[in-house]
Formats: structure tokens, C-alpha cells, sequence
């Protein structure tokens, strides 16, 4: 199911009007073309994803203009600004309750790293502390051209996914959790402050 | 203004029967919800449909706005004031700005009060066009008005892009003017687009105001009394849809306002429709506006050069600068005690006391309605929680 179709043998058959393909590619090109996104804003770069599926950026091109507004039906949760900590368990939830194959792409400074509120108390510094994010796109707030690029990204990686094998997509693992534990409030801060199975920032070595 | 008698406006709205009688079932509505208008939650209890009590939770967005302001200089501060109010940062760095200006007795050369003006404006375009999109596809328009309203907003946002670099966060004003020159070319591309403006204004309020099922969504919906409106310390749009002539640009006759002439539109009911319709009128006063500025406005600098915005340090004092921003009153109150940052930094924003009205404008209406008179406060989370 998983093996690679040889390419000569395929442009051969194709010349002759039969038309050969793997499950997986047929699967994996239906996938990529129909992101349903969750309908989920939380700040300023909920505006630019709005921008990017209105008139001009039209995000309809590539099949994701099916924003939704339950978790049960998307397949993409976009982490469009600011998350507080007051949000934060909130949106671990949201991302709990999407369905399997799920992807995540955080928007913006303030999903990816807390950006420029990133000195304040109540600002999560990082999305992927708690949930695992697939495409990361800079700027406050990047441009509507920034996202589709985003989505172009997340669908060279939907393509590239193997149903069998080895290598086979996380979400076909039953070993591969699909949920993640909800932070709690706790005295100062969330508790606990990252999720070690997710969040694995790089270790600084001093000299 | 309407199209009903006015004997039908006396009545009360109206009163859907419960099979739940006194019995209340509270629902959480928020912080996902898709038109709460960002991450709003609103702990509603209900009787059969109507709503009986609301109580709002905010601060899903709190991101320690006036404690980066009071521990950042006075220019890192600028930047910030873009994401109060993500729509109308042009508004918001003016206010700013005039609060400073106010602090520190800073004197703006004549181009940048007329490039200013012409900003906000277009602020209030763009602010208005959208609020109109959106409130329309809370009440399930789906698609169609956002589309339109987006196209005409790309284009003033071309002109924010062209001016200062960003689309959004424009942070482009500074104590003492403005940061760029505008050339030629984008004061003759802005005039192309206000003149083209009023073509689409027609096209959208004939698809929209005319409505039967706008009409029926809005009238009698959400209505709210001078009196109240008042008292609840109420601005903008709104406070003038319940008949209220309060505009600041008329009563502070901040900046070069006073040499323009325009028309504050009020309205009569004070009800959702009002409130829809104040913001198609205010439309055509900023196109006059507009119109004006590009006639009268004449080269010149657009910076004071005595002003050193780097290590900028004001004399001790306190100032209270506000100006009439597309959703209201939006104010800084800043105490300076001689040194590099405020002591103080206090925002007034518009959306967050105009939001605080919403339980009495709701009572004894349905969840649907809910959703339509919370849009048409025209609410931004950015600076509801600051």
C-alpha cells in the first residue's frame, strides 16, 4: 500500500490513458486539499486570518475555506495570537477534542514565543509548551501571503506522509497520544509550565 | 430612519413564550465562540431562549498592556498602542501621541495635523466597513457583506502599507508629527480611493439597510435609553444612536478638526438598527472630511525638530489626552514623574465601558439576539482586556 509506484512504468501506462496511483497518494492529495480549519481568533493575527480568507488572499484556492466552528469537524487548529494564561487550558481543550490526523499552526510572534508581550505575567510564552505545532510563521502580524505559505508548507507535509511502514504518520500510531494533559492554575503560574513529552527547547551549551 | 410607525416603536419587544417557566439553565457562551468577537465569554442564564441574567468573564486577552507601558520609555510605548485596538492603530497612536503632546506642551507642525486627520479617517472607514461585515454575518449573512467589506478595507490598508510598512500595526505617529512624509503620489492614491468610495458605500447600504430580515433582526433589538446610556458612561457611535450629540472631535476640537465641516449623525431609537445605521452615516461625514483635507492640506515638515523622541524625558506633571476614535472615547492618562518611562500609563478604551451596558440591552431578548447587539457595540478584545 506504502510502496512507491516506479515512475517509468507509471508515464508508460499513463501514455496508454490508464491513469496508476497508491492509495497512499490518492489519500494523502484528498487530505491536503480540504483543511478544514477550526474558526478560533484570539487576538490581532485573527484579523490577517480573516484577511486571508476574504476577498483578496482567498484562501478557498487551497480547499481551507471551510472554517469550523466545532473542534469535532476540523482538522487544523490555527493559534491566531496572544495566548494568555488564563486561555492556555483552554485551548489544550480545544485541540483535545479535534479528531485524529490534526495539525496546528501558531501564528504569529505571540503563539510561538510570546512575542513582544512575551515580558508580561499572564502571557504564555509559546503554544508548543503544551501542544505540538507543525508550522511556525514569524511576524506581528504576518502577512496574509505568510499564512498561505504556512498552508502550502502543512500540505508538502500531509503529502509526505506514510500510511504503512516504519515511518508511518504519528496519528496511525496507537502508541501516539492524541490528547495532552490540560494545564491547571496554580498558585503563580500554570501547572505544570510545559508539557515535557511536547515541549523539548534546545539546550544551551555554555563554553 | 426606520421604516415602521412610530406608534409600533413604543412597543415593547417582544415576548416569546417559555414552556420553562422561572425555570433558568445556564449556558457558557465563549471564549471559542464565532461571534463573540474574539475571546469573550458570557455566562448567560436563560428561560427557555430569553435571557434572564448575563454576566461577562474577560480577560482572556490580558496582556499587561499598562504595565509594559509604565516600565517601557515613552516611544517603546508608541508600538504597543498598536495592539490595543488591532483594527484602528492609526486612532490609537493619536491618542497617544496627544497625550505626550499634552504632557509635555509639544507643538505639531500643520502637515502632520492634516496627515493625521486624513489617517484617522480612514481608520473610521475601514473600522466602520468591517463592523458592518461582521455584524451581518453574526446574523448568519454568512460570507457575502465580510467579502465586500473586505475588499474596500484591503485597499485603505494598501495605503497604511504604503505609508508606513505595515498593513496593521502601522506606528506611524510620534510625539511631535508623524514619522514619513506622505509624497505626492500617496496623497493622489488616497484620493482616488475616497472618490471611489461612495459607489460602494451605495452598493452596500442597498444591500444591507433596506433589508427585510436586517430590519426584522434589529429594530426593537437591544434598545438603550439616553438616560442610561449616559450614566453608563457610554461614547461613540453608540452613544449617539440613542440621540446623544457627544462627538469629541465637535467638544475637544482637538487637532485641526474646528476647520472642518462635517455633521454629527444621531439617531432616534437607540436601538441595534441605529446603531447600524450611525455607522453608514459616519461613512459619508469622514468621506467629507476626507475631501476636505486632501483640498486644503499643503507641504510643510511633518516632524517638530526640536523634539528628541530618543530618551525622551517630560517635565513632572499629569495629562489626559482623548480623542474620538471609531468606537468611542479612547483616552491615555499619563502621570510623569520627570524620569524616562510614566509613573502612570492609563488607557481609557472605548470598547471595554461601551461592553459594560451589554447585561441591561440584552435582558428579556433571545441567544440570538444576543449575538447581534454584542456585535453591533463593536467590541475589540485587544482593548477590552489591554
Amino acid at each position: 500500500m506504502g510502496d512507491e509506484i516506479d515512475e517509468g512504468l507509471r508515464s508508460e501506462l499513463q501514455r496508454q490513458g490508464i491513469w496508476v496511483t497508491s492509495m497512499q497518494e490518492l489519500y494523502n492529495w484528498g487530505r491536503k486539499n480540504s483543511i478544514w480549519p477550526l474558526q478560533f481568533g484570539l487576538a490581532c493575527c485573527a484579523i490577517e486570518m480573516i484577511a486571508t480568507a476574504a476577498s483578496r488572499y482567498d484562501i478557498a484556492r487551497f480547499g481551507a475555506e471551510v472554517f469550523r466552528p466545532s473542534p469535532r469537524q476540523a482538522d487544523l487548529m490555527i493559534v491566531a495570537g496572544t495566548v494568555t494564561k488564563k486561555m492556555a487550558p483552554q485551548i489544550v481543550r480545544l485541540y483535545n477534542q479535534m479528531p485524529d490526523p490534526k495539525y496546528v499552526i501558531a501564528m504569529g510572534a505571540c503563539a510561538i514565543s510570546g512575542g513582544p508581550f512575551k515580558q508580561g505575567y499572564n502571557v504564555l510564552k509559546g503554544i508548543d509548551r503544551y501542544i505540538p505545532v507543525d508550522v511556525y510563521i514569524p511576524g506581528c502580524p504576518p502577512r496574509p501571503e505568510a499564512l498561505l505559505h504556512a498552508f502550502m508548507e502543512l500540505q508538502r507535509k500531509i503529502d509526505n506522509q506514510k500510511l504503512s511502514g516504519p515511518n508511518k504518520s504519528d496519528h496511525l500510531d496507537r502508541e501516539h497520544p492524541s490528547e495532552y494533559p490540560v494545564p491547571a492554575f496554580g498558585k503563580h503560574d500554570l501547572v505544570p509550565r510545559a508539557n515535557p513529552d511536547v515541549f523539548r527547547p534546545p539546550q544551551i551549551e555554555r563554553v | 430612519m426606520s421604516a415602521t410607525s412610530s406608534q409600533e416603536l413604543e412597543q415593547a419587544p417582544p415576548r416569546m413564550s417559555s414552556r420553562l417557566e422561572g425555570e433558568l439553565m445556564e449556558v457558557s457562551l465563549g471564549p471559542q465562540h464565532p461571534s463573540t468577537h474574539g475571546v469573550f465569554r458570557m455566562n448567560v442564564a436563560l428561560e427557555g431562549e430569553i435571557v434572564r441574567k448575563l454576566k461577562p468573564v474577560f480577560g482572556y486577552l490580558h496582556r499587561n498592556h499598562e504595565q509594559i507601558g509604565e516600565s517601557a520609555g515613552y516611544l517603546q510605548a508608541m508600538p504597543y498602542t498598536d495592539r490595543l485596538d488591532y483594527f484602528c492603530s492609526m486612532t490609537n497612536n493619536w491618542a497617544y501621541a496627544l497625550s505626550v503632546e499634552k504632557l509635555a506642551g509639544i507643538e505639531v507642525p500643520e502637515r502632520a495635523e492634516y496627515l493625521r486627520i486624513i489617517l484617522a479617517e480612514l481608520t473610521r472607514l475601514q473600522n466602520h466597513t468591517s463592523l458592518l461585515g461582521f455584524l451581518l454575518s453574526d446574523m448568519g449573512a454568512w460570507g457575502t457583506p465580510l467579502m465586500y467589506a473586505f475588499r474596500e478595507r484591503e485597499k485603505i490598508l494598501d495605503l497604511f502599507e504604503s505609508l508606513s510598512g505595515a498593513r496593521m500595526m502601522c506606528d506611524y505617529m510620534r510625539f511631535g508629527g508623524c514619522r514619513v512624509d506622505a509624497n505626492d503620489d500617496w496623497i493622489a492614491g488616497a484620493k482616488k480611493i475616497v472618490d471611489l468610495f461612495p459607489k460602494f458605500l451605495d452598493e452596500f447600504e442597498d444591500l444591507i439597510l433596506q433589508n427585510e430580515i436586517v430590519i426584522a433582526r434589529t429594530q426593537h433589538v437591544g434598545k438603550l435609553s439616553p438616560e442610561l446610556a449616559i450614566s453608563a458612561g457610554i461614547t461613540g457611535p453608540m452613544l449617539r444612536a440613542s440621540g446623544v450629540n457627544y462627538d469629541i472631535r465637535k467638544i475637544d476640537k482637538y487637532g485641526f478638526y474646528p476647520r472642518f465641516k462635517f455633521r454629527v449623525p444621531l439617531g432616534d431609537h437607540g436601538d441595534t438598527y441605529d446603531r447600524l445605521m450611525m455607522r453608514a452615516l459616519e461613512m459619508r461625514e469622514s468621506l467629507s472630511i476626507l475631501q476636505q483635507a486632501f483640498a486644503q492640506i499643503q507641504p510643510g515638515p511633518v516632524m517638530n525638530p526640536k523634539v528628541k523622541i530618543r530618551a525622551f524625558k517630560p517635565p513632572v506633571g499629569e495629562a489626559y489626552g482623548r480623542i474620538e476614535a471609531p468606537k468611542g472615547e479612547l483616552g491615555f492618562y499619563l502621570i510623569s514623574d520627570g524620569s524616562a518611562n510614566p509613573y502612570r500609563y492609563r488607557v481609557r478604551p472605548p470598547s471595554f465601558i461601551n461592553l459594560t451596558i451589554l447585561e441591561d440591552m440584552c435582558l428579556g431578548h433571545t441567544v440570538a439576539d444576543v449575538m447581534v447587539i454584542l456585535g453591533s457595540i463593536d467590541i475589540v478584545m485587544g482593548e477590552v482586556d489591554r
